[in-house]
């Protein structure tokens, strides 16, 4: 008889679950932080599904396509979302994902048609320094001014790989020679983003690798216009964030309703003012005002996906060399 | 003499957890090799990597140890109004997450910090802190107040008798140095250099920021190269071999060196050091005293400013954080001590014990933690103990300051009293409780608060098992730096100073107070 | 009745042969000069040193394997006879039980054997609030609870200065005609000797004699104790 309630009981909390299906998606650990997008995003969608959604933090894109690597057929994820076109091709290399259904009309500086995944925002890498700067103009008027600035480690940072794939398109065979030239200008190379934007705001450097969009933070946020970022006559890189489904899921439905809500103008409008990057779609009602102030690169620099794995080994052998001088 | 075994005579349970520390370190290691399916050759810039990390490790424990040995010494001989504040603010840098310790580093040392505006204000040249000796110096500020603990324990385990005895003997400072000082630092000062040696190696967030670019790579960072870039996970767990053999190598040689003579028991009063109360000594003793609170304060000093603004209106997420960094201290520090105790007894029979401690702070915490998430991935989903698994690491990482904390006191307690207790026929049991425990108390209360502060201060595993719900103090400084919230973050690692330093002090003061006599 | 037969200590360049026997309730000091073993000798009986080969024997039982414990020996050390950070009336009681879970009755007779050594209200003291004669009171009075037919010092009272260190052994000397222990006593000092005990154990040359009368031994002293005297 204890048994038999015991087993009702189990029975129960069972058919309870099933009732609200859990969709567990991995993200970069800044996406689920109090500040990120993240609960805002889980708020929404779960009024739509009548399900449970789980975000997953896994350190930034890179420990996100590392952690998915270790787990491969057997991991719980649903959705990955926040690689990035840098890490795509050998995202979908492990063939863990599966094609997606969604069209939609992107705003994006290049045509999409990637059928494994769906953008959800994007930026361009730039750097960042103090409004009143004398700043260069481009990478070579870096390399002969005295300007300092602070970077990041492709090896473990993704704006860092950022920089490296922008000088290599830029440059392409002339990229280590551009990065001898500067070697001078970097006061130092961080091991993340975080450490980076820190020392420049502690005035340890007079620029720092951030993105375009970084003003707009201090000046919605912090009302302080003081910083702006600098054009370059190269153009700048970009990085296109994006979400997959994967093969695996035991919730396809789920996967393919919430890789549709990601163009929705819900979930874009949610993006600028806590990812602060651009929305993949441009949401009804613009973008806050603060971005209008921002920079417009006239040239916008991408890898193609299926590039970027050669190109990035051959460009941070240059880079080494060139800085381990 | 005294050939029986004094207390826990099989040191069985001191093996025990010796096994499961082992475990827990060389366990994930393997399960990275295993998940690899077998090692794979490091490159030539692994290898760069390698000697790179050795120099600045060997560099930095050298200078740290040679500045704690006068800054213990003038602590040891010199009483003064707020002495005791002194040793545990000066203990401040060691419990410090590394981005909030390198920023307020770099308040003072950086391009525009105050030491350069001085510089500048005075018409000197400006100087520079990136490159190798800019790690060198970080790492000088990390561990130069773990060395002076180390050491100030050291002279303190020097009965006051002795002290007398030289002080009616008419010893000068010299003399005492020579008879007394000197086979105390033998003793104590290699197994100082082992521990901050063992620290410095696996250094990562620290060498790269102020190492001024690629050519300060460690092989930590080389590491994560191999992880997460070209998701080489053969190639990264064999350097994590490669890190923990030198530890091992540097522990072997250490434990050798360290001579495990006890310096007697006296009886606890305080002292009075008549060798040391001429005018030159006591400026020498001022001055050095100075310059290690001003090196160690000023950096702090800096991190309160920039924080002080915002402590009071810091979200409650980083109260929440706050409060379950302090429950994982909590249950890290009684596991560190479950585990130090029984491994610091067994030291006495097997010294070599200490170097399985020492894997604990050597291994990389990326493959450490990328192979507890192999070993609990197919069981259970590993963000679910995220929590418990950052308590173990973190209690782990601990041991062996706590052992090298102990043991030392423990060799004492066995030559003063080993004998008397087993004349007495005490059951081990008993000689744990009631010889040993009061003995220790003072070691303990240190180690407990050591250990408290550091998984309070220490990012440990869970940026890789991070679940979104629960996030620890240093992962929500992470998150807010992430998040452009730098005066924010700023204002959070304030508060975690506090908290680090409020349980240090407690507990430190715990294992002080009533302390014998 | 003690007996140590064909005892033979080696320590690296150290030796020493003792074959003697002490009857129950003799009290016999170890004197000899300093390096020749005395202290090695009494650690021997109290269990702490193996000896190369050789039995030692309590009332014909051979205990030359057993811990010092079992032994039936109260021991005291040159130092280190109490424990810093108990009061005197907890380090009389580990005599009594060494886990300290004392009985009413225990506690009186901690109580008593404190009164006895001249320690009355002193109890609650810690060894550092006691004077050095003091300290050495306590550590008798555990001796006293111990109620051990073998009582051995190591040089307790080296430390003491002439007058207080006869009144301890008069201390002592009394504590033993009222429980009737063998006393085995190590000293340098051939008045100690003298002042309470009958027989005297040479012990020279690699060598520990067997126990002679204290007097005789003083007045005609073989060669080798003569060297050490200084006569």
């Amino acid at each position: 008889m204890k048994y038999l309630a015991l087993a009702a009981g189990l029975f129960a909390t069972t058919t309870a679950v099933a009732e609200t299906p859990t969709l567990t998606i991995y993200t970069y650990d800044s996406f689920v932080s109090d500040w990120g997008p993240g609960p805002a995003v889980e708020e929404a969608f779960e009024k739509t599904c009548e399900c449970d959604l789980q975000f997953v933090g896994a350190g930034d894109g890179a420990s996100l396509l590392a952690r998915l690597r270790l787990e491969g057929a057997r991991t719980d994820a649903d959705i990955v979302l926040g690689l990035d076109t840098g890490l795509t091709a050998a995202a979908a290399e492990t063939g863990l994902f599966t094609p997606h259904s969604v069209s939609a009309e992107y705003d994006l500086p290049i045509a999409w048609d990637d059928p494994l995944f769906v953008p959800f925002d994007w930026g361009y890498f730039a750097f960042v320094a103090d409004a009143q700067f004398d700043a260069p103009g481009n990478f070579r008027e870096l390399a002969d001014s005295d300007t300092s600035i602070v970077i990041q480690d492709p090896r473990s940072s993704t704006p860092g790989l950022g920089l490296l794939m922008w000088v290599k398109t830029a440059y392409g065979d002339e990229a280590e020679e551009i990065w001898a030239g500067l070697s001078d200008n970097i006061v130092t190379v961080t091991k993340g983003w975080s450490e980076a934007y820190g020392l420049f705001q502690e005035g340890e450097s007079d620029m720092v690798l951030s993105y375009t969009t970084s003003p707009a933070y201090h000046i919605i946020a912090e009302d302080d216009r003081s910083k702006t970022a600098v054009p370059f006559e190269e153009g700048h890189y970009m990085q296109i964030e994006v979400a997959g489904k994967l093969a695996g899921t035991e919730q396809p439905e789920l996967a393919d309703a919430f890789l549709k809500f990601m163009t929705s103008d819900t979930f874009q409008s949610i993006i600028p003012t806590t990812n602060w990057m651009y929305p993949a779609i441009m949401p009804e009602a613009g973008l806050p005002d603060a971005f209008d102030t921002l920079i417009e690169p006239e040239k916008s620099l991408l890898v193609p996906a299926e590039k970027a794995v050669e190109l990035r080994d051959q460009a941070l052998e240059e880079w080494l060399r060139a800085l381990s001088q | 003499m005294a050939a029986r075994a004094f207390a826990i005579r099989r040191g069985g349970p001191g093996f025990v957890a010796a096994a499961l520390v082992a475990a827990v370190i060389l366990g994930p290691v393997a399960a990275v090799l295993w998940r690899a399916g077998g090692g794979g050759w490091p490159g030539p810039a692994d290898w760069a990597a390698l000697r790179f990390t050795l120099t600045q490790a060997t560099l930095s424990t050298l200078i740290s140890v040679a500045l704690a040995v006068p800054a213990a010494r003038a602590l040891a001989r010199r009483r003064f109004v707020g002495r005791r504040l002194l040793i545990t603010a000066l203990g401040a840098p060691f419990i410090l997450p590394v981005i909030v310790a390198v920023l307020g580093l770099l308040a003072v040392f950086g391009r525009a910090g105050t030491l350069n505006a001085a510089l500048d204000a005075a018409g000197l040249p400006t100087v520079q802190i990136y490159g190798l000796h800019g790690v060198v110096l970080a790492h000088v500020f990390f561990n130069l107040p773990l060395a002076t603990r180390i050491i100030l324990q050291g002279w303190q385990s020097i009965p006051a008798e002795r002290f007398r005895l030289a002080a009616s003997l008419g010893m000068n400072a010299g003399q005492v140095m020579r008879h007394l000082e000197w086979p105390m630092l033998r003793a104590v000062v290699p197994g100082a250099l082992m521990v901050i040696f063992a620290i410095c190696l696996s250094s990562f967030a620290v060498a790269l920021t102020l190492g001024g670019g690629p050519r300060a790579t460690t092989v930590e960072l080389a590491i994560y190269q191999a992880f997460r870039f070209d998701f080489d996970l053969g190639r990264a767990a064999v350097l994590a071999c490669i890190q923990l053999a030198l530890v091992t190598m540097a522990a072997i040689v250490a434990l050798r060196v360290a001579q495990t003579g006890g310096f007697g028991a006296g009886l606890d009063r305080s002292l009075r050091r008549f060798d040391a109360e001429t005018p030159a000594l006591r400026l020498l003793d001022g001055t050095v005293l100075l310059l290690v609170a001003l090196f160690l304060l000023t950096p702090m000093v800096a991190i309160v400013l920039r924080g002080g603004g915002a402590v009071l209106d810091l979200p409650g997420s980083v109260w929440r954080a706050a409060a379950v960094s302090l429950a994982v201290a909590a249950a890290s520090t009684a596991l560190a001590l479950a585990l130090a105790l029984p491994m610091a007894l067994a030291a006495l029979r097997r010294p070599m014990i200490e170097a399985v401690a020492l894997l604990g702070i050597a291994a990389s915490p990326l493959v450490i933690g990328v192979g507890l998430f192999v070993l609990i991935n197919p069981w259970t989903d590993p963000t679910r103990l995220a929590l418990a698994v950052t308590a173990l690491v973190n209690a782990v990482m601990a041991l062996p300051f706590a052992l090298r904390v102990m043991t030392p006191q423990l060799i004492d307690i066995r030559c003063d009293f080993g004998r008397l207790c087993d004349s007495l026929g005490m059951s081990p049991r008993d000689q744990l409780r009631l010889v040993i425990l009061p003995r220790l108390r003072r070691q303990i209360g240190f180690a407990a608060g050591l250990a408290a502060a550091l998984s309070i201060g220490d990012l440990g595993v869970i940026a890789l098992f991070a679940d979104p719900e629960i996030a620890t103090l240093p992962l929500q400084i992470l998150r807010l730096m992430g998040a452009y919230r730098m005066t924010d973050a700023a204002g959070a690692g304030l508060l975690l100073l506090v908290l680090s330093l409020t349980v240090f002090w407690l507990l430190d003061q715990g294992g002080r107070a009533d302390a014998d006599a | 009745m003690l007996t140590l037969d064909a005892i033979e200590i080696r320590q690296d360049e150290f030796h020493l042969s003792a074959d003697f026997t002490v009857e129950t309730g003799a009290r016999v000091a170890l004197i000899g000069p300093s390096g020749a073993g005395k202290s090695t000798l009494l650690n021997v009986i109290a269990g702490f040193f193996p000896p190369v080969s050789g039995r030692v024997l309590w009332d014909g039982q051979d205990i030359t394997a057993l811990p010092p414990a079992q032994r039936k020996c109260g021991i005291l050390f040159q130092d280190n006879n109490l424990l810093p950070h108990f009061t005197a009336k907890r380090n009389v009681g580990l005599g009594i039980r060494p886990d300290l879970r004392l009985s009413a009755d225990d506690h009186r007779t901690v109580a008593r054997a404190l009164d006895r050594v001249g320690l009355s209200g002193l109890g609650d003291r810690k060894p550092a609030q006691l004077s050095g004669g003091q300290q050495v009171r306590v550590a008798l009075a555990r001796v006293l609870v111990q109620r051990k037919p073998l009582v051995l010092l190591d040089e307790p009272f080296a430390a003491l200065g002439p007058a207080l260190k006869a009144e301890m052994l008069d201390l002592v000397h009394d504590l033993m005609d009222e429980t009737g222990a063998t006393l085995l006593m190590v000293s340098h000092d051939p008045t100690d000797a003298r002042r309470i005990a009958p027989q005297t154990i040479l012990v020279a040359e690699g060598r520990a004699t067997r126990p002679q009368n204290t007097e005789t031994l003083l007045a005609t002293p073989p060669e080798a104790l003569r060297l050490y005297l200084g006569t």
